[in-house]
C-alpha cells in the first residue's frame, strides 16, 4: 500500500461551484453541518469518535477506578492460580489481563491517547505542509512546480512502511519521530490535490482582481485562494487521520513505533502475537478499537465529501424532506 | 499620432505598447516557437476626467491592453506613464504604490469576486492591502462605499453568491472606488449583465465620474454603450489601434474601413447616419494573432485593399480637414458619404459573431 | 512519445540518485557516527573494524568515499557490490537473490486477485449507482482502507489457520511455510494462499474506488451515450468504452502497488513468516545488520523507480494526451 490510496478514496473531490442552488449564502462549514445532521452514518461515526476521545481523556480516571496503571504487572490479582492471564469479565478486569497481568482495559484507554495524538498531530502537520507546498507549486508554476510536483509524486509512490522503519531504526523510535515520519509521507497526498486546485484557481478573475489591487503573492495565496480550497482539504485531512493511525499502529506492531511498556494498540497486538492465539482477548480488543476508530474516521470523511459536494444537493434535499 | 502637446493634461500615456505571449515547447529546456501578438504597438493618451472608449472584435487584444495599462504583467516593450510617473518597467512591488491611483472593474461579476470571502472584506481589501484603514474604521469606510454604489450597508457580512449580477458588479465598483483612484479601467463592465441592469450600472459609473472626478477607460462590445459613455473612442483590430476620434466624429464620419464595417453592422443611436449607412461585406476570417498579416493587418478582409496595403503598414495620422484628434491608420481612408460595398445586407460571420457576443 | 519517455527515464535516474545519496548521508556520512562500527553490527572486533575501514575507505575524504560508493552501485559484474551481511558473512546480493523469488510469488498471486476483485466490485458499483450493490461496494472499500494489514493477516490466521486447525480441519499451512514454485507449483500456491488473500483484500479497495469513479465519469460522457443510443448492449458499453478509459488511473496505481510488494511486503511477510525482502529487512534491523538493510532499501527504491517508468510508458500508450504534455 502507498499513500496515493488516500487520493483514490477521496475520489472526485467536490468542485467549487457557488452558483449551485442550495449552497448559496452559506459558508462551507454551515453547509456541511446542516447536511451532516441528516446523515445517519455520519452521526454514528461522530458519536464513535467522540466516545474514543472520551476514553482517551478518561484513561487516568479509568486507571484510578480500577486501581491498575497501564504498565503495572499485577502479579497478585492479574493472573490466575497457575499464572495464566485472566479472560474478560474476570473480577476487577473487565477486558481481562495480558500475559504480564496488565489490565487490558486500561492499556486500551492509554493506547487510544497514542492513536488519536498521532492521528491528529501527524495529519495537522501534513495538512499545513501539504497546503503550503501545494499552494506554492500550483500558484507559482514553472520550475518550482516542476520540482515540487515530482517530489510529491515520488513521495506518494514510495513504500512508506519500509522507509519509515529505516528512519526509525536509524534515529531510534520516539513518538515525535513517528509523528514526523508519518507527516512526511502524508503531506504529498494533500499537497498534490492543493496544487491541482491552486493551478486552476490562479487563472480565476478574482486572483487578477486582487493583483490589480496591489495584493502580494503571499496574500493572494493565503487570503484569496486558500479559502477556496477548504472543501477538498477537509475531506483529505479527515481521510488522512485513519491512515496516520494505521501507520502508527503498524510501526508499533513491528516494534518500531511506541516503545513498550508504554501501551499502543499496535504494540499490544505485537505482544499478543508473541503469546499465541489461545488468549484471543489479547487480540480482539486492540483490533476492535483500532478498526472502530479508523472505520469511523473513514466513514466520516466519506460523508463530509458528500456533504461538501454541491452536486449532491438533490440527495440531501430528498433526505430533508423524508426527515420532515 | 494625436498631438499630446495639444492637451496639457494627460493622465495616462501609452507609447508603442507591445505584449506578446510566448508559445513554448521542449523536453528539458523549453524554447520559444512563436508568440501570440496580443497587443502589438499601441499608443494612446488618456486625458484627465475623460472617458476613453475602446472597441474591437473578440480576441483583438482589448483585455490584454487593459492588463498592460494596469501592469498586471510585464510589458514586452513600450512605455507607460501614469500621472507623470514611468511605470513601464516597475517590478510587482514597485507597482504597488501606483495601484492606489489606478483600479480595474472586471467583466465577470461572478468570477471577479472571491466567492469564499465576505463582501465587506472584499470591498475592504484595497484598504487592507495599502494599510489605509483597519478595524472599525475600515468597516465604516466600506459601509460608506456600499452606500455610495447603492448597496445596503447591512449586507456587509454576506457572501457574493447572495447578490444578483448587477449588485455584484456594484461590489466590484465599490472595491475599485475604495482608494479614490484617478483612473478606472472598465473591461466590459456590463456585457455580462441583463440589458435592464446595464443602464443602472452605466448610470452609476457616470454619476461616480462626476462625483469623484474619475477618468475611465471603457472597454465594450456594444457600440451603442460606448457611444453613450465615451468622450473619445479608440478602435482596435488585431493588436493595433486603427482609429481614434471624438465620439461624435467617429460615429458620424468613420474613416477606417474597419470602423465603417463595425458601425454598419451595428444599430447605433445615430438616427441619421446609421440608417443610411449600408452594411459592408467583410470577407475572410479574423487572422490569427500568432501570424498577423503583413502591412495593414486588415488587408485580408478590407473591401478597399490595394497592393500597397499588404506591404506597407499605415500609421495613425489625421486626414485633411479632420477635426483635431481624429487619427486613422489607413492608406485609403473612407471619405464622408463614400459607399464601401454593395447594398446587400450581408454581413460576414466575423462581424456577425461580434454582434452575437454583444448582449441582446 | 520517445521524448516523453526519455524525460521520465532521466527523471527516474535522478530520483534514484537522490535516494542513493540520502542513504549515503544517512548511514555513512552522518556526523558523530562511526560507519564502520555501524556496519560491523553486534559481533564487533577491532580487526573487523579495521577490515571494514580498509574495504570502504572510511579514512578517505568523504567525497572520495561517496565516489567509491557510487561506483560500487554501478550494475557491472565485478564492480557491483552491496557488501556482506555482518551476521553470516554472505554477500548481500546473495541474500537478496534468495528473498526476491518470494516477493515475486507474492506479487504475482496477490496482484491477480486484487485486480479481479477490485475491478469487478467497482464495475458492479458503477453500473447501478446508489443501489444496494453500490452501497455494498462502499462498505467493502471503506472497510478495506480502514483495515490495517496486520489485523487482517492476524484475523485470517486466527480463523482460517488456528481455529480450523485446532478443530482438526488443517486446510491452511502454518505460518512460515514456503515452497518454491519450481519445486512444486501446487504446494507453492497452497502456502501462499493466505498471504495472497491478505494483500489482495487490503489493496482491492483502492481499485474498486478508482474503477467506480472513472467508470461513472466516462459513462456519463457523450460518446458513451452515443454508443448506447446506437443500440450497443449495456455490457458492451461498459466494457468496451467505459473500462478502457478507466485504465489509466488503474495502471498508475497498479505500478505503485506492484513495486511496493516486490520491494518487500513487510507486514504480510512478518505475519506469515515468509522470508522475502520485507521480513529480511525487519530481521536485519533487529540484529543491526546494516549492510542488508541498506541493500534492501536500495533494491526496493529501484523497483519503485522502475515501476514508475514502466507505468509512464504504459500511460503514454493508453492515453495519447500525455504524450504531448
Ligand atoms: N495569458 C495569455 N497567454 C496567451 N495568449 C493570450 C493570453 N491572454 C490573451 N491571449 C491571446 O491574446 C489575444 C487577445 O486576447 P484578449 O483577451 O486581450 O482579447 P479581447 O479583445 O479582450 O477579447 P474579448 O472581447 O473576448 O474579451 C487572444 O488571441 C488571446 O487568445
Ligand atoms: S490600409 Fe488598405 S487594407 Fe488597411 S484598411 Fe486601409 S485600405 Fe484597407
Ligand atoms: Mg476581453
Amino acid at each position: 500500500m502507498s499513500l496515493s490510496t488516500v487520493e483514490a478514496i477521496a475520489g472526485d473531490l467536490p468542485p467549487e461551484d457557488p452558483a449551485v442552488k442550495g449552497i448559496q449564502g452559506r459558508t462551507p462549514l454551515q453547509l456541511v453541518v446542516a447536511r451532516l445532521r441528516t446523515d445517519r452514518v455520519a452521526i454514528i461515526s461522530i458519536v464513535v469518535i467522540l466516545l474514543i476521545i472520551i476514553l482517551a481523556i478518561a484513561a487516568p480516571l479509568i486507571a484510578g477506578i480500577t486501581g491498575h496503571g497501564a504498565t503495572d504487572a499485577n502479579v497478585d490479582t492479574g493472573t490466575d492460580a497457575s499464572g495464566q492471564p485472566l479472560p474478560p469479565g474476570s473480577a476487577g478486569y473487565l477486558l481481562g489481563t495480558d500475559n504480564l497481568g496488565r489490565d487490558i482495559l486500561v492499556r486500551i484507554a492509554y493506547g487510544a491517547r497514542v492513536s488519536l495524538l498521532v492521528g491528529v498531530l501527524a495529519t495537522a502537520i501534513a495538512t499545513i505542509v501539504g497546503v503550503v507546498v501545494g499552494l506554492f507549486a500550483g500558484y507559482f508554476g514553472g520550475w518550482l512546480d516542476g520540482i515540487l510536483a515530482r517530489i510529491m509524486d515520488v513521495v506518494l509512490s514510495f513504500p512508506y512502511v519500509l522507509f519509515a522503519i529505516v528512519l526509525v531504526s536509524v534515529f531510534g523510535s520516539s513518538l515525535p519521530l513517528v509523528i514526523l515520519v508519518i507527516a512526511f509521507f502524508s503531506f504529498a497526498a494533500i499537497g498534490r490535490i492543493v496544487r491541482g486546485q491552486a493551478l486552476s484557481q490562479r487563472e480565476k478573475e478574482y486572483v487578477e482582481a486582487a493583483h490589480s489591487l496591489g495584493a502580494g503573492n503571499l496574500r493572494i495565496m493565503f487570503v484569496d485562494i486558500l479559502p477556496n480550497l477548504v472543501a477538498p482539504v477537509i475531506v483529505l485531512a479527515t481521510l488522512l487521520i485513519p491512515t496516520a493511525i494505521i501507520f502508527e499502529a503498524t510501526l508499533s506492531f513491528l516494534g518500531l513505533g511506541v516503545t513498550p511498556p508504554t501501551p499502543s494498540w499496535g504494540n499490544m497486538l505485537s505482544d499478543a502475537e508473541g503469546v499465541g492465539f489461545q488468549a484471543w482477548w489479547f487480540y480482539i480488543f486492540p483490533m476492535l478499537f483500532l478498526l472502530l476508530t479508523t472505520l469511523a474516521f473513514n466513514l466520516l470523511g466519506d460523508a463530509v465529501r458528500d456533504a461538501l459536494d454541491p452536486r449532491a444537493e438533490r440527495i440531501f434535499a430528498a433526505r430533508r424532506k423524508k426527515a420532515a | 499620432m494625436p498631438d499630446p502637446a495639444a492637451d496639457g493634461d494627460i493622465l495616462l500615456g501609452a507609447e508603442d505598447i507591445v505584449k506578446h505571449f510566448p508559445i513554448k515547447e521542449g523536453i528539458f529546456f523549453k524554447h520559444q516557437v512563436g508568440s501570440v501578438k496580443a497587443v502589438d504597438g499601441v499608443s494612446l493618451q488618456v486625458r484627465r476626467g475623460e472617458t476613453l472608449g475602446l472597441v474591437g472584435e473578440t480576441g483583438c487584444g482589448k483585455s490584454t491592453l487593459a492588463r498592460c495599462i494596469m501592469r498586471l504583467f510585464p510589458l514586452t516593450s513600450g512605455h507607460l506613464t501614469f500621472d507623470g510617473a514611468d511605470l513601464s518597467t516597475l517590478s510587482r512591488s514597485g507597482m504597488r504604490p501606483y495601484r492606489r491611483g489606478m483600479q480595474m472593474i472586471f467583466q465577470d461579476p461572478y468570477g471577479s469576486l472571491n466567492s469564499r470571502r465576505r463582501v465587506g472584506s472584499i470591498i475592504g481589501d484595497p484598504l487592507a492591502i495599502h494599510h489605509v484603514a483597519s478595524g472599525a474604521e475600515r468597516r465604516k469606510r466600506v459601509q460608506g462605499l456600499m452606500e455610495v454604489v447603492g448597496l445596503n450597508p447591512e449586507h456587509y457580512n454576506r457572501f457574493p453568491a447572495e447578490f444578483s449580477g448587477g449588485q455584484r458588479q456594484r461590489i466590484g465598483v465599490a472595491r475599485a472606488l475604495a482608494l479614490h483612484p484617478k483612473l478606472i479601467v472598465c473591461d466590459e463592465p456590463v456585457s455580462a449583465l441583463d440589458v435592464s441592469i446595464q443602464a443602472q450600472i452605466i448610470n452609476l459609473l457616470e454619476d461616480l465620474q462626476g462625483e469623484f472626478g474619475l477618468t475611465y477607460i471603457f472597454i465594450a462590445h456594444d457600440l451603442a454603450v460606448v457611444q453613450h459613455v465615451s468622450d473619445r473612442v479608440a478602435v482596435m483590430y488585431l493588436g493595433k489601434i486603427v482609429e481614434v476620434a471624438d465620439v461624435k466624429d467617429l460615429y458620424s464620419t468613420p474613416h477606417h474601413p474597419y470602423t465603417n464595417a463595425l458601425l454598419s453592422a451595428s444599430v447605433v443611436a445615430d438616427p441619421d447616419k446609421a440608417r443610411t449607412r449600408d452594411r459592408i461585406i467583410l470577407t475572410g476570417d479574423v487572422p490569427s494573432p500568432i501570424n498577423p498579416p503583413s502591412g495593414c493587418r486588415f488587408h485580408t478582409r478590407c473591401p478597399k485593399a490595394q497592393p500597397i496595403c499588404s506591404t506597407e503598414e499605415p500609421l495613425l495620422k489625421s486626414g485633411v480637414g479632420d477635426p483635431p484628434g481624429h487619427v486613422t491608420a489607413c492608406h485609403f481612408p473612407v471619405a464622408e458619404g463614400e459607399k464601401l460595398a454593395s447594398e446587400k445586407a450581408t454581413i460576414l460571420h466575423a462581424v456577425e459573431g461580434f454582434l452575437a457576443e454583444a448582449p441582446t | 512519445m520517445t521524448r516523453f519517455l526519455i524525460r521520465r527515464i532521466v527523471f527516474g535516474l535522478i530520483t534514484l540518485w537522490v535516494i542513493i545519496t540520502l542513504v549515503f548521508v544517512l548511514y555513512y556520512a552522518r556526523p558523530g557516527v562511526d560507519p564502520a562500527r555501524e556496519l560491523a553490527g553486534r559481533a564487533v572486533t577491532p580487526a573487523l573494524l579495521e577490515n571494514i575501514n580498509k574495504e570502504y575507505g572510511f579514512n578517505l575524504p568523504v567525497i572520495v568515499q561517496y565516489w567509491n560508493y557510487l561506483k560500487r552501485l554501478v550494475p557491472i559484474p565485478g564492480q557491483f557490490n552491496l557488501g556482506t551481511s555482518n551476521v553470516n558473512r554472505l554477500p548481500v546480493t546473495t541474500i537478496i537473490a534468495q528473498a526476491v523469488p518470494i516477493d515475486i510469488s507474492l506479487a504475482v498471486g496477490s496482484a491477480i486477485l486484487w485486480m479481479v476483485l477490485g475491478i469487478s466490485v467497482g464495475v458492479l458499483a458503477a453500473r447501478r449507482p446508489r443501489s444496494l450493490w453500490d452501497r455494498g461496494a462502499t462498505v467493502f472499500v471503506l472497510t478495506g482502507v480502514s483495515m490495517p494489514t496486520f489485523i487482517l493477516g492476524l484475523l485470517l490466521l486466527y480463523v482460517l489457520y488456528y481455529l480450523l486447525t485446532i478443530h482438526g480441519i488443517a486446510i491452511f499451512p502454518k505460518p512460515g511455510s514456503w515452497t518454491p514454485f519450481t519445486q512444486n507449483p501446487l504446494e507453492w500456491a497452497h502456502d501462499l494462499l493466505l498471504p495472497w488473500i491478505t494483500l489482495a483484500l487490503i489493496t482491492a479497495a483502492t481499485y474498486s474506488r478508482l474503477t467506480r469513479s472513472s467508470l461513472l465519469e466516462t459513462l456519463g460522457e457523450d460518446y458513451i451515450r452515443t454508443a448506447r443510443a446506437k443500440g450497443l448492449s449495456e455490457r458492451r458499453v461498459v466494457y468496451r468504452h467505459g473500462l478502457r478509459s478507466s485504465l489509466t488511473p488503474i495502471v498508475t496505481q497498479f505500478g505503485i502497488d506492484l513495486a511496493t510488494v516486490l520491494g518487500g511486503a513487510i507486514i504480510t511477510e512478518s505475519i506469515f513468516g515468509l522470508p522475502g525482502l520485507g521480513l529480511t529487512v525487519v530481521q536485519a534491523i533487529e540484529v543491526e545488520n546494516l549492510p542488508v538493510v541498506i541493500g534492501i532499501v536500495l533494491v526496493a527504491s529501484f523497483f519503485v523507480v522502475a515501476a514508475n517508468i514502466v507505468v509512464d510508458a504504459l500511460y503514454a500508450v493508453l492515453d495519447p494526451r500525455v504524450r504531448v504534455s
